[in-house]
């Protein structure tokens, strides 16, 4: 796909931001390779690299040449994302970093790759996949920019290969989450998944969960819908059935060390969905006598949410009764760059919070919960 | 009405030679920056930060007006007068600076533009000391 030609402009973005800008954790940048043959290839074993040649990557979800997103933002990402040098957006790091690292004052960035095995009918093919962009996020990456942190790609369609690959980085600073997509097979609180939670939570590695995925069943719970709005908007409703099978399957109960990040998912549903699930299970306990405690409980300790995409409702305060439930240190900033639906810091939080909430918002909540290492 | 009451002082902001029609220019006039766009001769030029989060108008696409009665069947106007920014795709007719989702309340200020000749851009009173002004070219000029 041709990049739109930019207009001319007199200045960059570095510009525009104010020269004291707030520091910020990113939670929920994306890269993908410039040049899958220069970049991933290297990573890739030659028996994958002469089959994708041959037969190509094969979705799991039919007729879909990927996730659903508006056309007229190609490759879903903002139109002044662009490197100057040419490529995708998100795959050229000094771009990044004069584009978005500098002028936001980022000073822990979480990588979200989505170009990965994770949507591969081939199992074993994705696992190569997988662990290809694994080791190209380290080596085009976190090795050279310390700002930036990896996540832990896992073919979570096959349990056994996603243990093997988190323990095999577990301890490794590039790396700060393990990353699943939100549309899966089944629930994430199944049975079948239940050993990667439990590495994950023994490697210390949180599992962050993104938007989107190749489950192969709509993002409705009534069939397929029509319009990218409500694939857009049903994220929200994906990951709140998701947090609700971890919850009532007692994965949290069984994997108390286990941290969850909720990446793109929204926020705002949270209190009324936990209201929802302390209610029912205060009477129907008994047919989860695993799950020994309120579920709000759970959700409280061992569940964060990235902000992005932020909400916006009309009346502003509004949205301070919804983070004082959740709580001020459970948000964690995102910007989502370099796509459309970015949120700038500057004016992603529209209301007057005090000092410790903006700053454990913005970042020290991000940082509490990742702990990023230097790499030496 | 307040704004008819401001006074408004001209800037010249570039050479009509260097704006032919499908360009676009971002100026800075005092603290503003505009975002200057020649569409088919005609010249737009509106406040270069989106109301919703401060995007950069000028790097965003141009895009006609689509208008339906019922899905299935739409009419198709206007073209390249309606600018989209390029973050989250809120759309600003640039005549009027008026905003697709809620013209009443939401815009994008838009600033009057006109083409004048050198002759008349010596004579004053405007802004132009990045120019070197000739009578026989013509200046595209912008009142802030």
């Amino acid at each position: 796909m041709t990049p739109p030609t930019a207009p001319v402009l007199d200045r960059t973005d570095a510009d525009r931001t104010a020269k004291n800008a707030l520091a910020i954790a990113d939670c929920d940048v994306h890269v993908v390779p410039g040049d899958m043959q220069k970049e991933l290839f290297p990573f890739l074993e030659k028996r994958w690299q002469d089959h994708i040649a041959t037969y190509g990557t094969r979705p799991r979800q039919g007729f879909a040449g990927g996730p659903a997103y508006p056309k007229g933002q190609p490759d879903a990402a903002r139109r002044d994302a662009y490197p100057p040098n040419g490529g995708k957006p998100g795959s050229n790091l000094n771009f990044m970093r004069t584009h978005h690292l500098d002028p936001l004052n980022v000073q822990m960035a979480v990588l979200n790759p989505l170009r990965t095995g994770q949507g591969m009918q081939n199992l074993e093919c994705a696992t190569a996949f997988s662990r290809a962009i694994n080791d190209w996020q380290v080596a085009e990456w976190t090795s050279k920019e310390p700002r930036t942190k990896g996540s832990v790609v896992v073919t979570y369609e096959d349990t056994p290969a996603a243990v093997q690959e988190i323990e095999a980085r577990a301890g490794d600073p590039n790396f700060v989450q393990v990353l699943l997509l939100s549309r899966s097979a089944e629930p994430f609180g199944q049975k079948r998944y239940l050993p990667m939670f439990e590495a994950a939570a023994a490697s210390g590695l949180p599992v962050g969960i993104h938007a989107f995925g190749y489950g192969g069943a709509p993002v409705s719970g009534g069939g397929w819908p029509s319009y990218y709005l409500e694939e857009m908007i049903g994220h929200a409703q994906c990951q709140q059935a998701l947090l609700m099978s971890l919850v009532m399957e007692g994965v949290f109960e069984r994997c108390p060390d286990l941290k969850v990040v909720l990446v793109e998912a929204g926020f705002a549903w949270l209190p009324s969905l936990c209201w929802r699930m302390d209610k029912l299970w205060a009477r129907m306990r008994d047919e989860v006598p695993h799950v020994k405690r309120p579920p709000s409980e759970y959700v409280r300790e061992q569940v964060w949410l990235t902000t992005q995409p932020m909400e916006e409702p009309e009346v502003k305060p509004h949205l301070l009764d919804t983070v004082n439930w959740i709580g001020w240190d459970k948000l964690l900033f995102a910007t989502d760059y370099p796509h459309w639906d970015f949120d700038h810091p500057d004016h992603a939080l529209p209301v007057r919070v005090t000092e410790e909430q903006q700053t454990g918002f913005f970042l020290q909540n991000a940082l509490d919960l990742y702990k990023p290492q230097p790499v030496v | 009405m307040a704004e008819a009451a401001r006074q408004r002082t001209k800037h010249v902001v570039a050479t009509l030679a260097e704006m032919p029609p499908g360009t676009r220019k971002l100026v800075t006039i005092g603290k503003r920056e505009i975002a200057l766009f020649n569409i088919d001769g005609e010249f737009f030029a509106v406040l270069d930060r989106c109301p919703h989060q401060q995007g950069s108008l000028c790097k965003g696409k141009l895009i006609g007006l689509v208008e339906s009665k019922e899905p299935g069947e739409y009419r198709y106007s206007r073209p390249q007068q309606i600018v989209r920014c390029p973050w989250h795709g809120w759309e600003f007719d640039l005549r009027t600076g008026q905003s697709q989702v809620d013209p009443s309340s939401i815009r994008v200020r838009p600033y009057p533009v006109e083409v004048a000749d050198g002759s008349t851009v010596k004579q004053g009173p405007y802004r132009a000391e990045v120019f070197d002004v000739h009578v026989e070219d013509q200046y595209v000029v912008i009142a802030v």
